[in-house]
Parts: C-alpha cells; structure tokens; sequence
C-alpha cells in the first residue's frame, strides 16, 4: 500500500470517498469509525432513556388524574392525591430570584475581571471565583443551613421586613415571621452557585467582542464603563441572553443546596420569607418514603418529567443563543 | 457638574462597584473555606479515616463512605471515560460538518447541565427496580452518565487545539485514520483529555442527587457492588441533617474532606490546562 498514490488529507469530505486502500488497515478503520459513531450515538441513546424511563414512570398518575397533576395545589400522600402547582412554583420563585440578583452580580464581576482588574491578576481571581463553582452542592447546602440561614432568620429578613414589608403589594413578598429557612434564603444561595458559573461565560462572550469596535469607542472619547455598556454587552447580546438562561437552567434544577434551605413545606405562601418546595426538594425529600409500585412514586417520577422538560427547553433555548453568536 | 465631570464619576463609580461585588463572592469563597475548616478540623481525628460509621453514641468515622466514594467513582470512570473519549473524538473527527453530530454535540451539551437528581431517578427506574434493588453499580451508573458529558467536552475541545499540520503530516505518511487518532491526535492532546477527566471526577465525587435513590448509602462496611453502599455526600447529607452533635461534626468532617479533594482536584486541572493552552 504504500506505493499508492496516498489521496488522503485533512479534508474533512475525504471519508465519504471511496477509498485506495485496501487489507487489514481498512478494516480496522471501519471497526474504529463505527466505535467512534456508536459512542457518540450512545449520548443520545442516554438523553432520549432518560426522558423515556421518567415519561413512562410518571404515566400512571396523568392516567389516573389527566392534566389535574399540574393544576392542582394539593399534596397529600395520606388521602394518596398529588398535585404539582406548588412545587412548580417553588421551583420558578427561587431560580427567578436567584437569575434577578445573580445576573447584575456576574456583570460586575464581567466588567471587573475585563476592564477593571490589573491586567496580571485577572486569571488569578478569575479562577478563585471559578473555584466556587466546583464546591459541591451538598456544601452550599450544610453552609446555608448551619451558617446563612441563621443569619438570615435574626438580621436580613427583619431589616428586609421593617424596611420593605410597608410597601403596598410588594411589601406582601416580604411580609411574614423571620424564619431563616424559605424561599428567599433559597434563592439567595442559588445565585452564590450561579454567578461563578455565567460570569466565567459572560467574559468569555466580552472577550470575543472585536478590538477595534472597543477601540473606536475609546477614540470618540468613551469612558471604560461605556465602551462595557454600550459596545461590549449590546454586541454580545444574544450570546449573553444564553449565557443567563444557561445560569436559569442550573438553577431550576438544583437539589441539594435548595433541600437544605428552602424548608420544605408543601404550600404557596405569598411572603418570600415562608418555607417552601422546589420539584428537586421534594423529590429528595420524598422518594424514601414512596416504595415501589406506589401512586407516590408516580407522582415524584411525574415532577421528575415536569422538571426535565422544563430544563430541557430553558437549556436547549440557551445553547441555541449562545452557539448562535459564538460560532 | 457638567456633563464630562458626571460622566467621569458615573465611570469611577461603576469600577468601585465592580470591584466590590468580585471582592463580595470573593469573600463568600473564603467564608464558606472558612467555615468548613473551623467546623471541619475540630472534627477531624484518626478514627475518621479508620473507623467504619458507627450508632450515636460510640464514635465512629467516615472510612466506609471513603472507600466506597472511591470505588463508586473510580468504577464510574472506568465505563463513561473510554465512551466519553470515543464519543468526543467522533465529534472532533467526523463531526465538522455532519448534522448528526451537531445533534449529537447539542444534545451532550443539554446533558451537561441537566439536573443531577433526574439522573438518580432515570438509574433508578432503568436498573434499581428492574434488578431488585438498592446497588453500588446503579450508584456508579449513575455516576458515569454524571463523568460521560464532560469527557466528551473536554475530548473535542482538547483534540480541536491540536495544530491542523500534525494530523497532515501523519496522513502524508500514509497512516489509516484509527492510528493518526491514537497515535497522533490523543497523543498530542493526552494531558488535556486527562485532565478533562480529572474534572469529571471532581464534579461525581462531589454529587449527591444522583446516588441518593441509586446506591442509598450503608452504615456499615461494604464491598459488595450489588448491595447499597456508603459514600461521603450521602453520609453528609444524612448525618447533617440528624439530632446528634457527634453525626453533625463528622458531617463537617466529611464536608472538609470532600471539598479539599475536589477543589486540589480542579486546581491541578486548571494549572495543567492552562499550560496545554498555552503551548
């Protein structure tokens, strides 16, 4: 074979050509594409199982109660009804109030680590920061529970009561006793886990943006932060609406943290200071009480599917923006 | 204030305020380091790495929940780490124009950020109850479709650095494509895909959605893979949320353990990565 006049390149359309060679080599790259192919069908063959085994999991409870499932607030596994409203809203307030304080937050930190920042220790703290995302989740959970909780129940949410709670209706949200673990506490701790993980995209996203388009700015007498406001963000706009639906999508799925803070009450109550539940909370709280073959089970298989599909659109939605602007 | 002096100041003061808030989850970094120093050292004894959990009361440490996070995770690489390589090399292959692979590389993407504990349900419909029960290998199941997606990120993003000409030169000599890729492709790209690994494993050690209906945790010693066994997020999250000071404080123990593995494990990624980038 090696004789041959060798017609192979870097060109990718090359694979589809019949090939010159021929014996053992040929077989063994056969054998090595399909390898190559069927691993990479198998992470199909993963996502499509998952949502397979929890849409089959969760069946009986909508053959039993129809669409009910999801419009009704009543959870009750002691008369065997279960009803998803409540969870799908604890799920929805605390990663909404997570994205409200977590999106300004990692735009600062954007512009710091960009613009502001010494050149020399950008990587630096960048990392640090980055290290934030690779804490465990059970431990944001232990620190919320045992550290912040506390602090929240004796300090933020009564200064947050006595200065906001007088307030017509938005005064509502912050109404009610201090308890230390709820939704707010919640919330606040999935910011803490998504900042790290969408300012890492942001200044990715910023840093793509063109030199002399910054430049142009800056020579029409731009200050630093116009030139971030105005020509960075408006330029990577798309890429950074994705980016914060990517920190959404984490956050609407988060278990453990949440398991730990939210405190686990299965009822909506107006005031962000009650104790809630999150579709993942609920599920791991839950499960161990729900056996096999049981209606329960169904149910949390049920919110499990919800959850999925929820995630999927936020997380497909992002990755289309940000694949969008970046490729 | 005319219109330069406030624009100025709006500038200076947007700066202060940037630097604050990276400063502030600075800070929250540090106190959560802190905190689970303070709490984890004093927990911390010989007996916690020797001494299998025990009942309230009589001691005990966190050896059993060690050892079986290692095997769990250990075996979890061993199934998703050569699909994820295999899968991401197709990806970076065969996949420049292909519209499955585009499917196949959004659809790994969605896996990458999907929720922890739906994969602990999946592995729990898909082999707890079809195999009758509570197992370490549903537990490492779980836990390679947690690695399986970041392998194959790091793969394709790795193998995408390697400099077009090696790959040519390899061909111009003749090689059939499996040995450009095994012997040129992985070769150059080899400490980046090793380190793509490292923080999978990072992330499954840390994890514990995924095992709490998979491998539910043990009390006791275990090395049996089909029964249930103990590892340390569990063994936090059960021991974090008992009555006992002594289970609380190996709660912390264990945290400490956990976190200072996970994060030396990124660190040591992180600094090798940046060289690979960086050559």
């Amino acid at each position: 074979m090696s004789d041959q006049t060798l017609a192979v390149s870097a060109d990718p359309s090359f694979e589809k050509r019949p090939s010159i060679f021929a014996g053992g080599g040929q077989t063994i790259d056969h054998v090595f594409r399909a390898g190559l192919i069927a691993s990479g069908a198998l992470v199909l063959v993963v996502l499509g199982a998952i949502l397979f085994q929890l849409f089959i999991g969760g069946w009986p409870i909508i053959a039993a109660d129809g669409l009910s499932f999801f419009t009704s607030s009543d959870w009750n596994p002691v008369t065997d009804r279960y009803g998803a409203v409540v969870m799908l809203y604890g799920t929805v307030v605390t990663a909404v109030i997570a994205v409200v304080i977590g999106v300004p937050v990692s735009f600062g930190i954007t512009f710091f680590l960009t613009e502001v920042a010494p050149v020399g220790a950008r990587r630096t703290i960048g990392t640090a920061i980055q290290l934030l995302a690779a804490v465990p989740s059970i431990i944001f959970g232990m620190w919320g529970f045992f550290v912040v909780a506390p602090l929240m129940a004796e300090w933020v949410e009564p200064v947050l009561g006595a200065v906001l709670g007088p307030i017509p209706v938005l005064g509502i949200l912050f109404s009610g006793a201090p308890m230390g673990t709820g939704v707010l506490t919640a919330g606040l701790i999935l910011a803490l886990m998504i900042v790290p993980f969408m300012s890492a995209m942001f200044v990715e996203i910023i840093e793509s943006v063109p030199p002399v388009l910054k430049e142009a700015a800056y020579g029409v007498g731009s200050t630093t932060s116009e030139v971030f406001r105005h020509i960075s963000m408006p330029y990577g706009r798309t890429a950074l609406v994705g980016g914060m639906m990517l920190g959404l999508g984490r956050a609407l799925g988060e278990t453990m943290a949440v398991t730990f803070v939210i405190g686990n009450a299965n009822r909506i109550k107006a005031s962000l200071f009650a104790p809630g539940a999150s579709i993942a909370s609920t599920i791991a709280n839950e499960f161990p009480e729900a056996g096999p073959g049981s209606l329960k089970l169904n149910a949390l298989l049920e919110l499990g599917f919800a959850l999925f599909v929820i995630s999927f659109l936020v997380l497909a939605l992002a990755r289309w923006l940000v694949r969008s602007r970046l490729d | 204030m005319n219109l330069f002096n406030r624009r100025m100041a709006q500038d200076a003061v947007l700066k202060v305020v940037a630097s604050g808030l990276a400063l502030m989850v600075l800070v929250l970094l540090a106190w959560i380091l802190w905190t689970l120093f303070i709490r984890g050292l004093s927990a911390l004894s010989f007996s916690v790495f020797t001494q299998p959990t025990l009942p309230p009361g009589r001691g005990g440490g966190l050896a059993n929940a060690i050892i079986g996070t290692l095997i769990q995770v250990i075996i979890a690489v061993v199934i998703a780490a050569p699909i994820g390589v295999m899968a991401g090399t197709y990806l970076a292959e065969l996949g420049a124009k292909s519209k499955i692979a585009g499917t196949v590389r959004f659809i790994n993407d969605v896996l990458l950020s999907a929720p922890s504990i739906l994969i602990g349900l999946f592995v729990y419909q898909a082999i707890v109850l079809p195999f009758g029960g509570f197992s370490a290998w549903a537990g490492a199941v779980a836990l390679a479709v947690v690695i399986l997606p970041v392998v194959v990120r790091a793969t394709e993003d790795m193998m995408r650095l390697v400099p077009g000409s090696l790959r040519e030169a390899a061909f111009a000599l003749g090689a059939p494509h499996w040995r450009v890729v095994t012997s040129v492709m992985w070769r150059a790209a080899r400490a980046g895909i090793v380190t793509g690994i490292l923080l999978a494993i990072a992330r499954a050690a840390g994890e514990t959605a995924p095992l709490l209906f998979t491998s539910l945790g043990n009390l006791s010693w275990s090395f049996d893979m089909t029964k249930p066994m103990a590892s340390l997020p569990l063994a936090i999250y059960q021991y974090a949320g008992s009555p006992y000071d002594e289970w609380v404080a190996l709660a912390w123990a264990g945290a400490l353990l956990i976190t200072v593995g996970v994060l030396t494990l990124n660190i040591v990624s992180r600094l090798v990565l940046a060289g690979v980038k960086r050559s």
